[in-house]
């Protein structure tokens, strides 16, 4: 696919951040504009409308009761996960809660194996134990993928204390949503962080909604980015792709010089909190529609790139159709995976897999131990 | 009624069975509305009982709670933010001074944050302050159990982590009716109990649920079916399995004697005894893992002294020792299959 564009790929195209709020930082630390490319832009929209596809798909095939579970959609939400791809590296590690299939394509999982995943295949990421909250990826640092919300505070703390005892120019990016903030545990895991001038970069993705709770009914300050107390914090619009990667750029060389940051990005997901959540109870249909028509995140780009003259409406649709190709290909191949064999049951309890009878559902089908 | 009502007890009666209640004043209700029930009947008698936990506010996400916020106002019926360490701790401070306090974990499998506060600071109130202090009038409902697409975090039955803490109450009904009764016996112990409630029985479980205020006594067990040569032990949830599997065995002649344990701890050991002297055979039943769960506890119980009435070793027939699956859970889960399976080994013996 060849596009025909009136500039060359190596210009630069200069965009305007939208400002920041800061919380013991000053405002002239940050930057006011970013630089981006033709190629760049295309490469951003081609990857968001890959996860708002994929998020879409899965939608579907929970209702067709292909997934099980429980399953937490984050379309609305791509441009902080892109942000975060393009701010920081492989090496830089990143640890999250369960709303983080978009953050297991970009850590390097094919659609392929997120969506078998999701529907427990045994060709899946996690092979087909760890379902829709259990994404990992030990290749390209990504530590998960967590249930239990808050859990994974202090654990990306122990990350980055990790990355600072080894002396590796790298940071954690800890992310963790509105309702998490009231866990006791971030806030033992943030005084470590600040005492001992860990590399955490405390990531707080703001959608407004603690499952059906808004923030302010839950939270006394709603000001996540104060939050860290006498730790700086930044508060940015997580929808703007750039404002992300720019402030994650600037994190990371302030947590190698200094110590720990929080990041509140403010965000909007449009589907519920989970497939059970019709996310209309505790939010208007019309609100949820005016946050698609004024602050969608891939469209932020498309007007970025219509404007620049980077590619027209008709070569877009063409990328689209190919992330919706990719996605397709993607389902049909997971529907016909095989599930995990039921010795999978019980390897991976202990690092030394102990030998078990596992009792089939018919008695013909059980497993006996090696050892009988 | 409502005069009865506001006398505080006095128009509560105490059970041993839910079969001694002979109240013809009755409602179909599934598990959830007669949790419902419960608390409304509480709210309604208790000026001091407060209701809090995670969404309890808008009806829950199970409804338990529906329509409570909207009837007693929202300084008894109220949210709290996520954090189960601050729940937990939060309701044994407001028992301490005297208020009922009910607290919602909403997943078993969250109340681990809450543990310290519920084992360090709940269980040893009284007994650290020579009872000056007590949290008596706390009681911790959760969720429990699997549901079916559960998986790790969605399914877990933490009742023998409970079990091992002296101070503690823990319960787990079986029906409607018996979660009624159950509930307001455990809302109105002096002791802090903590209240499991099988999230797959919410909607499925339905009865004919007594509408009156009443008590089913804790620390004891009843014997759902009677039966001469194997007695089966279980609670909750897997109730309803013991009896499919004894349905299997009736086929084969064998009559299964099942005793729902109603209380796990203090449990009523005297009427496991006395049933296993009558029949001989014992199979201990539990979704948790098997390693020290409760059928470990109850067997070593039961053989210290029914030593020379057994007739075959007790079996345990439960979860393996994995964390809760993903998609494997049918094969985890002890169905009717292996409990049939257990059954005819018993008594092959």
């Amino acid at each position: 696919m060849i596009f025909r564009i009136s500039r060359s790929c190596f210009s630069s195209i200069s965009v305007k951040l939208p400002s920041f709020k800061v919380h013991h930082l000053e405002l002239d630390q940050l930057p006011q504009t970013a630089t981006t490319t033709s190629a760049e832009l295309l490469a951003y929209y081609k990857s968001m409308q890959l996860q708002r596809r994929m998020e879409i798909a899965c939608d579907n095939l929970y209702k067709q009761r292909l997934i099980r579970g429980f399953l937490h959609l984050a379309d609305g939400q791509e441009s902080i996960y892109e942000g975060l791809h393009a701010g920081l590296t492989f090496d830089d590690c990143v640890i999250t809660a369960y709303r983080d299939h978009c953050i297991a394509l970009l850590r390097g999982d094919t659609p392929h194996q997120i969506i078998a995943e999701m529907m427990a295949k045994q060709t899946g990421s996690t092979k087909g134990k760890g379902g829709s909250m259990h994404y990992y990826k030990k290749a390209t640092n990504f530590y998960g993928g967590h249930g239990i919300v808050g859990a994974q505070i202090p654990l990306g703390t122990g990350l980055a204390f990790a990355q600072k005892y080894l002396k590796k120019p790298n940071v954690t990016l800890i992310m963790f949503g509105d309702g998490a903030a009231n866990q006791g545990q971030l806030y033992e895991a943030a005084n470590m962080a600040q005492l001992w001038h860990l590399p955490a970069i405390y990531f707080i993705e703001n959608n407004l909604f603690g499952m059906g709770t808004s923030i302010d009914r839950a939270s006394a300050n709603t000001k996540f980015y104060t939050r860290g107390d006498v730790i700086p914090g930044i508060q940015i619009d997580g929808n703007n792709v750039f404002q992300v990667r720019e402030t994650l750029k600037f994190a990371k060389k302030h947590c190698l010089e200094k110590g720990p940051i929080f990041i509140e990005a403010m965000t909007y997901r449009y589907h519920g909190h989970s497939m059970s959540d019709p996310g209309v109870t505790y939010r208007t249909r019309e609100e949820v529609q005016q946050q698609r028509k004024t602050r969608d995140c891939i469209n932020y780009v498309k007007n970025i790139i219509l404007e620049n003259k980077v590619a027209d409406e008709h070569q877009l649709e063409e990328i689209d159709n190919t992330a919706q190709n990719e996605i397709d290909i993607a389902v049909e191949q997971a529907k016909v995976d095989p599930v995990p064999p039921s010795t999978e049951l019980t390897t991976d309890v202990y690092v030394d897999n102990q030998n078990h009878f596992i009792r089939g559902i018919l008695y013909k089908d059980s497993i006996l131990p090696k050892s009988q | 009624m409502q005069l009865l009502r506001k006398v505080y007890r006095f128009g509560s009666t105490k059970h041993r069975f839910a079969s001694d209640i002979k109240s013809t004043n009755r409602q179909k209700m599934n598990l959830f509305q007669a949790i419902n029930n419960a608390l409304d009947i509480e709210l309604g008698a208790n000026p001091k009982a407060l209701l809090f936990g995670e969404d309890v506010k808008f009806g829950g996400v199970f409804r338990c709670s529906q329509g409570l916020n909207e009837k007693y106002g929202t300084d008894r019926v109220f949210n709290t933010p996520l954090c189960e360490q601050g729940i937990g701790a939060f309701g044994i401070g407001l028992a301490s001074v005297g208020y009922t306090a009910i607290a919602e974990i909403q997943f078993g499998d969250y109340i681990f944050p809450a543990f310290d506060q519920i084992v360090n600071e709940a269980a040893k109130f009284r007994y650290r302050s020579g009872d000056q202090f007590n949290c008596g009038s706390l009681t911790i409902r959760s969720t429990w159990g699997a549901v079916g697409h559960g998986a790790l975090y969605h399914s877990q039955s933490p009742e023998a982590y409970f079990a091992h803490t002296p101070g503690l109450k823990v319960v787990v009904p079986r029906d409607p009716i018996q979660a009624k009764g159950l509930l307001l016996a455990s809302i109105r112990d002096k002791n802090p109990v903590i209240f499991f409630e099988p999230k797959a029985l919410y909607r499925n479980a339905e009865d004919e649920v007594p509408l009156d205020d009443y008590e089913l006594e804790l620390s004891k067990a009843e014997v759902v079916q009677q039966g001469k040569h194997i007695t089966l032990i279980g609670y909750g949830t897997q109730i309803r399995v013991l009896k499919e599997a004894a349905k299997l065995a009736e086929k084969d002649g064998v009559s299964c004697e099942i005793i729902d344990l109603q209380t796990i701890y203090p449990y009523d050991g005297q009427t496991l005894v006395d049933s296993v002297k009558k029949t001989g055979r014992c199979i201990i039943s539990h979704e948790a893992p098997q390693t020290c769960g409760m059928g470990a506890e109850l067997s070593a119980y039961i053989q210290e002294r029914c030593f020379l009435h057994l007739e075959a070793p007790i079996k345990r027939v439960t979860g393996y020792d994995t964390p809760f699956p993903l998609v494997h859970e049918p094969i985890y889960l002890p169905d009717k299959f292996k409990i049939y399976e257990a059954i005819k080994q018993s008594v092959n013996y």
